[in-house]
């Protein structure tokens, strides 16, 4: 065991390997950068997960559209549009901030973080008041199958944005205490995978309520 | 230590000093593996004891049962402990015990990783799991009491709530939201496995150096990924229709005891489709792991290399494949177009062939081989076994014309208990004989582990096989009791039979549980590789330290199952073994 007592530790989130002083010995275990490719890993895997999830709201969307007899197209509410410019622009900003914390330029990544938690709150809350209109059009959750299906589509999508505004806070609270230096760019690297994967899923939920009205 | 000398250093993490730290709330993945594990040992026992109520029932009609009101169990009540037992031995059971259990005990250890890729999701998914089962559990609690649709929760009757039958008022309720909560740990674990092995795994590991256990996890874990998103999103569409008022799933014009139901428009067959994509996935999740235990286990004490690695794994990805474009094979007598028939019976037919690639390579291996008939040996025989009988019956129920006749009877009961059931079983048994030295540093009891699979092997054939007669004879299933029907008056002997098998078989179960109770703190201190296997989990202190390998990852110079080899002095060769120093 005298092996041990030479052994060092470091943080998981190490993205270099080596020791203290960033050298490398021969040594088996994971290539160096494993713990951060993981991460990229996951996130593309959970990503699939939830397409799986929405692959399965279209299939029963087409089917169930397809079958009835008593479907009525609803007028969708317009301020969806600026919602959905509100979510492309946060794609740019987030795209900024990783480019900043990239170039080291950390008070910049800062601003554009909060810039994206700024538009990611406004489009929910864009999205809850596109809900407000449609029940005061009278249209619910169980007036017609198209009304379920928008509820049910803009809903999914909406708690998942939450849950990416959800990380993108806690990216601005690491941002904010400048403890988001180039070495946990992954933490970055992977929020705004799943924050322009919101945004790509928002586009297609659109297109299938535009084209399936 | 496996060649100390050979080995560099990395990560040393010091284990978590208090209890809750240390064992309730535990990022350690052997901690959360030994969690699920107990997790489904408590699950069987309760969906044990429904059986036995169901056996009862079904052998003794006007018998007076106990803890069952009035002492006589009314169909409804019979219904309940069917939907009951199938959901809690499907999740609870054969996709936590294999998998979360096993898979995150071994895996990283077999690949040489210290842990899971990402330790705080696999806790989470763990006590996302436990919560899932309370809340299955608390659906015998409630008004009204468990559901009766079936483990497949087929609407409208579970569409429509309480006006259906007892139990599907708040217990149907609770049953989807379980199978949510389930939904989402299996999702996080799925994706924890598959990052895992694709980028943790020690130098040398590359992917066709992989013991079949870490591939079978692997692929299992890609069919949770794909299908669980899939039952979840079913899921909340079902909890929709019934208390947001929409009509997915709720035809129009329904009339439900002499109630006028007023959904209109949706599908039943919708579910259909949806469940059944998972569903059949699901019976892979199950079996999978099953056949990785099997190729590891018997590989050993063959003492031999598995015969066909390769064909192994392919066999296993196809298997993987197939089953997502055979769920169709459920609905044949939902009226669906004969010609969609046929395509789906094509391809459930076709994994006939991986199928028999897997049991001619299991013989390969037994072929000419030192057989050491150990405990974990003969559940991995017994496993070979039961995958054929079990897999026979698939092949008749394949075909939509005998299916037509078969689908409603006791020969599809027969068919899933033998094949998904009782094979898995098989897994898990021969998987807790085979680690359970390394989980726990103590050997379990051969005498006891060799009675116990004895007693099991032939019990389960007992209940099992004559059920194929009841369903070639046309018993309907799901029926509590067929008192009065003519063609079927003959065949409660049958029934009776079934029933004393049974209650033998479960209490030979008694036999394994105080095997396991006793072993933990009696049993015979485990050495470092008491089968002389060759996989990483083996190079390490039975049971492993807090990292697995003490901050020294080993590196990987070989195959998994390098057993008997020519001009080696030793009949096995560790995976960690240089080249220089197998000779």
């Amino acid at each position: 065991m005298a092996t041990i007592a030479r052994g060092h530790r470091h943080d998981r989130g190490d993205d270099f390997g080596g020791d203290e002083f960033g050298r490398f010995e021969p040594r088996g275990g994971p290539a160096p950068g494993a713990v951060r490719r993981a991460a990229r890993t996951g996130m593309l895997l959970a990503l699939l997960a939830i397409t799986m999830m929405f692959v399965a709201f279209t299939s029963a969307y087409v089917v169930r559209g397809g079958l009835s007899d008593d479907w009525q197209p609803i007028d969708m509410p317009r301020l969806l549009w600026l919602n959905a410019g509100l979510l492309l622009l946060s794609s740019v900003t987030i795209e900024e901030a990783r480019k900043a914390l990239n170039r080291g330029l950390r008070a910049a990544c800062n601003g554009w973080l909060a810039v994206t938690t700024i538009l990611g709150g406004a489009f929910l809350i864009g999205q809850l008041v596109v809900w407000r209109q449609l029940a005061a059009q009278g249209i619910y959750v169980a007036t017609n199958p198209s009304s379920s299906f928008f509820y049910l589509l803009t809903g999914a999508h909406g708690i998942h944005v939450l849950g990416g505004l959800l990380a993108l806070l806690y990216a601005d609270i690491e941002a904010w205490r400048y403890r988001l230096g180039p070495a946990k760019r992954t933490l970055l690297e992977v929020t705004a995978m799943y924050w322009h994967f919101m945004d790509g899923l928002w586009i297609y939920i659109l297109c299938l309520l535009w084209f399936g009205r | 230590m496996a060649q100390t000398g050979e080995v560099a250093i990395l990560h040393h993490h010091e284990a978590p000093k208090g209890f809750i730290r240390k064992y309730i709330f535990s990022l350690d993945h052997k901690v959360i593996g030994i969690q699920y594990y107990f997790l489904a040992l408590t699950a069987v026992l309760v969906g044990m004891t429904l059986s036995v109520f169901m056996r009862l029932r079904l052998a003794w009609p006007d018998a007076t049962l106990p803890l069952i009101e009035g002492g006589k169990m009314t169909p409804e009540q019979y219904l309940a402990l069917l939907t009951m037992h199938g959901t809690i031995m499907v999740f609870f059971v054969l996709t936590t015990a294999p998998q979360g259990g096993f898979g995150n005990y071994v895996l990283p250890i077999q690949i040489g990783a210290a842990d899971m890729a990402f330790p705080l999701l696999n806790m989470l998914s763990f006590w996302v799991t436990f919560l899932g089962f309370l809340v299955m559990i608390a659906a015998f609690l409630v008004t009204g009491g468990a559901p009766i649709a079936g483990w497949t929760g087929y609407p409208p009757l579970s569409a429509v709530g309480e006006i259906a039958g007892p139990g599907q008022g708040l217990g149907q309720t609770l049953w989807i939201v379980s199978l949510a909560i389930f939904c989402a740990g299996a999702l996080l674990g799925a994706l924890n496995f598959i990052a895992t092995t694709l980028d943790l795994r020690t130098k040398g590991m590359s992917l066709m150096r992989m013991p079949l256990t870490v591939w079978s996890w692997f692929i299992t874990a890609i069919l949770g990924l794909l299908a669980f998103g899939v039952l979840l999103a079913a899921g909340v569409l079902l909890l929709m229709d019934r208390i947001a008022g929409t009509s997915f799933f709720i035809p129009a014009g329904l009339v439900i005891s002499e109630q006028i139901i007023s959904h209109k428009g949706g599908s039943p067959l919708l579910w259909q489709h949806l469940f059944w994509f998972f569903g059949h996935p699901e019976v892979y999740i199950a079996i999978l792991p099953g056949m990785g235990v099997t190729s590891q286990i018997l590989s050993t004490f063959a003492r031999k290399p598995i015969f066909g690695y390769k064909a192994m794994v392919y066999a296993m990805l196809a298997i993987g494949l197939l089953g997502f474009a055979v769920w169709g094979h459920h609905m044949f007598i939902s009226g669906m177009s004969p010609y969609s028939a046929i395509a789906f019976s094509v391809m459930t037919l076709a994994i006939g062939v991986p199928s028999a690639i897997k049991t001619f390579n299991w013989l390969g291996t037994l072929w000419g081989g030192q057989i050491r008939f150990t405990t974990p040996m003969l559940y991995a025989i017994g496993f070979v076994s039961l995958f054929v009988s079990g897999g026979l019956s698939g092949l008749f129920l394949g075909q939509p014309s005998l299916d037509l006749y078969f689908h409603d009877t006791y020969f599809v009961v027969a068919h899933f208990h033998m094949i998904m059931g009782v094979a898995a079983i098989f897994g898990i048994f021969a998987a807790t004989y085979y680690w359970f030295p390394k989980m726990f540093g103590r050997m379990m009891h051969e005498g006891l582990g060799k009675l116990h699979f004895w007693i099991t092997f032939i019990g389960v054939n007992a209940i099992f096989m004559p059920m194929h007669y009841l369903g070639m004879v046309g018993h309907p299933r799901r029926y509590a009791d067929t008192t009065g029907v003519e063609y079927l008056g003959s065949l409660n002997s049958l029934h009776v039979f079934m029933s004393i098998a049974a209650f033998i078989t479960i209490a030979a179960q008694f036999i394994f549980l105080f095997n396991l109770f006793w072993s933990l703190f009696r049993g015979q201190k485990a050495p470092e590789n008491p089968w002389e296997a060759t996989t990483l989990e083996w190079t390490v202190p039975s049971p492993p330290p807090h990292d697995n390998f003490g901050g020294n990852y080993p590196e990987v110079y070989r195959g998994a199952y390098e057993y008997s080899k020519p001009g080696v002095t030793k009949d096995y060769v560790m995976q960690t073994t240089p080249d220089a120093a197998a000779h």
